[in-house]
């Protein structure tokens, strides 16, 4: 069963009371944060707590994620080396524009893997957050075999595109889609970026259906108010699951009949279709809302 | 272990604020001040004390201002106090 990535929390890396508290509100992963929400004078003290935190708290079955400073940065290689040793499921690599920065970061988590007699145990997923890293979206994503994802950082993205955010995310579009086609085309996860304005939860619930349709497996948010809306929109109905389930059960008996091509109340089904309604059930399973024994 | 005056953490709930001062006195002086002092107090400097011997600290003063802070957040901001106080950093 695919993991469920629908919601990856935010949470400053410098709030002990945030860190603790997070997972139970029920984001599907926890990101972490050394960079942008620590100031430089608390860059250690963050990197201290992140480690300390994830050593200690038990999260469950939460997704950890720690977003680190670049390498080129003073903190960065700190941050890895301290993020690795406490047993991360996930480093989110930040503004990355090219595959030679993947490699980097994963020369880095090897390096301390290696000491610590666990090679392969961190994955990675690279936030694009600018022009350049969009052109080279599918190599970042191709770049290691620990990459688990990549995803979009609209705010950046838009500072160097020489425009701003607006409700329509029409700015966002191509970013978006590539994003999206990128990752696929690697296998793995697409994850899109935070909408922060926490007032206008209607924009927000529109963004969160225009992404689902364009494809992501889910979003960065930055509160726990966000994630009900976003499982709402990311969960299979009960109608489209009926749907899948009989899609699903119709080819398999097509099959041991012969056939590859059926129709289902009357419309023609065949693989794409059958690859659509088995993503819904497998959905649906990680969801909960269905079980093994409900097929 | 040489120390000078540092502090790290916040006055902030579930954090510690630490200051490490040095002392011409042998050992380690811990002043803690907590909102669960009672209940907890014991734990706190028990935590205070390992980490700063783990870490070499031997003889200093130790304030520390607790808002009911877990064990872990105590270990970090004890440790980042003292990475601050004595210039050795515990990373590579």
């Amino acid at each position: 069963m695919q993991r469920l990535r629908r919601t990856m929390m935010f949470v400053p890396g410098n709030n002990p009371a945030m860190m603790s508290d997070a997972f139970i509100y029920g984001p599907d992963s926890i990101m972490l944060d050394l960079e942008d929400s620590v100031t430089m004078a608390e860059k250690d003290a963050a990197r201290l707590l992140v480690h300390n935190a994830l050593k200690t708290i038990d999260y469950g079955n939460t997704e950890m994620v720690v977003r680190v400073n670049p390498l080129n940065t003073p903190y960065g290689k700190k941050d890895v080396e301290a993020v690795v040793k406490a047993g991360v499921d996930v480093i989110r690599m930040p503004k990355t524009e090219t595959a030679e920065e993947v490699q980097e970061l994963e020369a880095e988590i090897q390096r301390v893997e290696t000491e610590l007699g666990c090679l392969g145990r961190t994955q990675i997923m690279a936030a694009i957050e600018s022009t350049k890293g969009i052109i080279n979206a599918y190599a970042i994503a191709t770049a290691s075999k620990r990459m688990m994802g990549i995803a979009l950082g609209a705010e950046d993205y838009c500072a160097n595109l020489k425009t701003q955010r607006t409700p329509s995310g029409d700015e966002l579009l191509l970013a978006r889609e590539t994003i999206v086609v990128a990752a696929r085309a690697a296998g793995i996860y697409a994850l899109d970026t935070v909408y922060s304005n926490l007032n206008d939860m209607e924009t927000f619930r529109k963004e969160v259906e225009l992404i689902k349709r364009l494809g992501f497996d889910g979003k960065s948010i930055i509160n726990p108010r966000q994630i009900e809306i976003i499982n709402e929109v990311f969960t299979p109905t009960e109608k489209e699951i009926e749907k899948a389930k009989t899609i699903v059960a119709a080819i398999k008996e097509a099959a041991a009949k012969g056939s590859g091509v059926i129709a289902v109340n009357g419309k023609m089904v065949d693989k794409p279709v059958v690859t659509r309604a088995e993503h819904t059930i497998e959905l649906a399973l990680a969801a909960g809302v269905i079980t093994k024994e409900d097929l | 272990m040489e120390v000078k005056k540092a502090f790290a953490g916040t006055l902030e709930s579930g954090d510690i604020m630490i200051q490490i001062e040095p002392s011409d006195k042998e050992g380690l002086q811990i002043n803690l001040d907590s909102t669960v002092a009672y209940q907890f107090g014991e734990q706190i400097k028990k935590v205070i004390v390992e980490t700063l011997k783990d870490l070499g600290v031997e003889n200093a003063i130790v304030t520390a201002t607790d808002k009911g802070a877990l064990d872990c957040t105590i270990r970090a901001r004890v440790t980042a106090a003292a990475v601050r106080s004595t210039g050795k950093d515990v990373w590579a």
